[in-house]
């Protein structure tokens, strides 16, 4: 049967692999040789599953939102991810990964980080426990996340501007990848999204289908049947789409719908929709769909929402794209806007804008009443409330 | 005979120069190839500059940026270096990151080397696997010789594959770092070279990353047939333009 997952290469169709200079290699390989039986060690399981339910507070609830619902004819359920210690589901993958780098004998953590939500779960499980972290943020992002760069110095991290390039997402994750080729030893990079050369996309994954595993059991308590006619999430290298849609790639009857960041318009040259603009190409040690120049210079996409502002898309989705089995929609900076807007007075639920782009598909994208559709909500909004009041003029 | 293979023959220590093509000033490109040839250098690494060089250091990020923002692409130093045979007869490798490349078309890249006549390839972001399952035919269809890198980290039995995949030279580059002037060279590049050495490899290994002067020149070739400098130039590129490149190379050797 085909499949939508890796394989064994770390290949998802034509996408994926390990692109990476020979300085990396030694530290790739390491990791893909021990990833998959680590995460399979009972005493990793356990301490893994322990965390999840004691600090990050899971199973999140999926929770029915029976007003958004009503207004759309359909039957929405929310995957409350934002509840999450740190307020997303990044944070499921940085106790995984800290795990791992444990088991590996690592001692020091560096992270890149956009918005700065990765860089927050990855200094807080580096507190937790007690490993040196260090965090790699564009000057540009640094500026203009200020909060999120506080609470990581709270948590112990050092924050280390990347003043290269374009100063931003790409940038970031360009210094930490430096960083590892000068530390090969001692060190674990603990990528945040589904994005990076094999195993990294993999595993993230496998992190975060905690998500799709809940989804399931949930569903079967509310609904008697384990899978939605739809699963929807936002992507940007698309970590918590991975999650939502992990347990449900290889079940054909479950729609999957990728939500992609517009920004002002796909085709107003500030967009970051990468499956509409991008190309298939290298970024980051990973062959797969990116926004670039003719000449292959990778370009510096758009989006109000940080976390969806990365050129590239993790190699899973854009297996998806290209083979058909995702649906893929892109939603402008105004529409995500409003829908997250509407979704703090129908629900009392305040998004963070990357989800709030998945819950503005509703307005065009129809489903029919007896669907039921869920939407990965991968984190609050309280992070965004200095855009949100730009935005609104609150 | 590829011009690389010839000049590994002679008996002597190689010296090789990386520059960014593009960089200081656009039309660079030939000039600093014709100096570095009459200035006595061996072999010459031209860069194609990239958005994303995560291998790099700060200075050849910085010259690679330049070079863009200057407007170097891929088809305008193909046609920079159209006639570029008609003058110099040095080795020349072009050495850059996969994706652009990959987006020229890889086959129309390596037959667009073959006109000019360049000699080799030097692509750090393309694995090994991949080149020999994709790519080794189209290389070696137009002549070109792909440089692999190894580093102090690269286990025995991956050396003796790369070593079996290459022909021409190893690059081996000196340190577990991006590239860039160090302090000199310690105990642990010491025991690395000689580790190499005493591999006994059929591809002579030319060392990378951290040679900047004669010293580091002289240290890194003990072992090895030669040694690169990228960096360095670069900051002499910076600072004297294309003025002086003979003054350059002469104070390395």
């Amino acid at each position: 049967m085909k499949s939508y997952h890796a394989d064994e290469r770390g290949y998802y169709g034509e996408f994926g692999g390990a692109f990476i200079p020979e300085m990396l290699y030694p530290n790739c390989e390491e990791l893909r040789q021990n990833y998959l039986s680590i995460m399979e060690e009972p005493s990793f399981k356990e301490e893994f599953h322990q965390l999840l339910k004691d600090y990050v507070g899971r199973p999140t609830p999926l929770y029915f939102a029976k007003r958004l619902s009503e207004k759309y004819n359909t039957k929405i359920y929310l995957k409350r991810e934002d509840l999450c210690h740190t307020g997303a589901h990044k944070v499921n993958n940085t106790i995984g990964q800290i795990l791992m780098a444990k088991k590996l004998g690592k001692n020091r953590i560096i992270a890149e980080t956009g918005a700065g939500q990765h860089g927050v779960a990855t200094a807080t499980v580096c507190a937790l426990m007690g490993i040196q972290c260090v965090v790699y943020m564009g000057e540009i992002d640094i500026a203009r996340q200020a909060p999120n760069v506080a609470r990581m110095k709270m948590l112990g991290a050092e924050v280390r501007p990347a003043t290269s390039g374009s100063k931003t997402l790409k940038d970031a994750t360009n210094e930490a990848i430096r960083d590892w080729i000068n530390n090969p030893v001692d060190t674990h990079y603990i990528i945040g999204s589904v994005v990076g050369p094999h195993p990294y996309p993999d595993m993230v994954a496998r992190f975060q289908s905690v998500i799709s595993e809940e989804i399931k059991n949930q569903l079967q308590e509310k609904e008697g049947r384990e899978n939605p006619d739809y699963v929807v999430a936002c992507v940007g290298g698309g970590s918590n789409a991975a999650g939502a849609y992990y347990h449900y790639l290889d079940v054909p009857e479950v729609g999957i719908i990728a939500v992609e960041a517009a920004g002002k318009g796909v085709d107003s040259g500030e967009s970051a929709a990468t499956s509409a603009l991008g190309k298939v190409g290298i970024i980051h040690g990973s062959k797969t769909l990116l926004m670039q120049t003719q000449d292959g210079q990778i370009t510096e996409p758009y989006s109000i929402s940080a976390g969806l502002d990365y050129p590239g898309v993790g190699p899973m989705h854009a297996h998806l794209y290209a083979s058909g089995r995702g649906e893929f929609i892109s939603i402008t900076d105004d529409d995500a806007m409003k829908a997250g807007l509407e979704l703090c007075k129908l629900e009392g639920i305040i998004p963070a804008i990357e989800t709030s782009h998945a819950l503005a598909i509703f307005e065009d994208r129809k489903f029919n009443p007896d669907d039921v559709v869920v939407v990965n909500l991968s984190g609050r909004g309280d992070k965004d409330l200095q855009n949100y009041i730009d935005y609104f003029k609150l | 005979m590829n011009r690389i293979k010839q000049k590994l023959q002679e008996d002597k220590k190689i010296l090789s120069i990386y520059f960014s093509a593009g960089y200081p000033n656009l039309d660079d490109t030939v000039k600093i190839i014709q100096d570095l040839e009459k200035s006595g250098v061996d072999l010459i690494e031209i860069g194609l500059p990239f958005s994303d060089p995560l291998a790099d250091g700060p200075t050849i990020q910085e010259s690679s940026t330049a070079a863009l923002k200057n407007g170097m692409n891929t088809s305008l130093l193909f046609e920079q270096l159209k006639d570029i045979r008609k003058t110099v007869s040095i080795p020349l490798i072009l050495m850059g990151y996969f994706n652009p490349v990959l987006q020229y078309g890889v086959a129309e890249f390596c037959a667009r080397c073959e006109e000019i006549g360049i000699d080799g390839l030097i692509l750090p972001d393309l694995p090994l696997d991949v080149y020999k399952e994709e790519y080794e035919d189209i290389f070696k269809k137009h002549g070109l010789i792909n440089v692999f890198l190894i580093t102090p980290q690269t286990s025995d039995e991956r050396i003796k594959a790369i070593d079996d995949a290459s022909e021409g030279f190893i690059y081996m580059v000196s340190s577990a770092s991006t590239t860039g002037a160090k302090q000199g060279f310690g105990s642990e590049q010491s025991d690395y070279f000689n580790r190499i050495a005493s591999m006994e490899l059929n591809n002579p290994q030319i060392v990378g990353f951290g040679i900047s002067n004669a010293e580091t020149f002289e240290q890194a070739t003990q072992k090895a047939k030669g040694a690169i400098i990228g960096s360095a130039f670069i900051k002499h590129l910076t600072v004297n333009g294309v003025d002086g490149i003979g003054d350059f190379v002469k104070q390395i050797r």
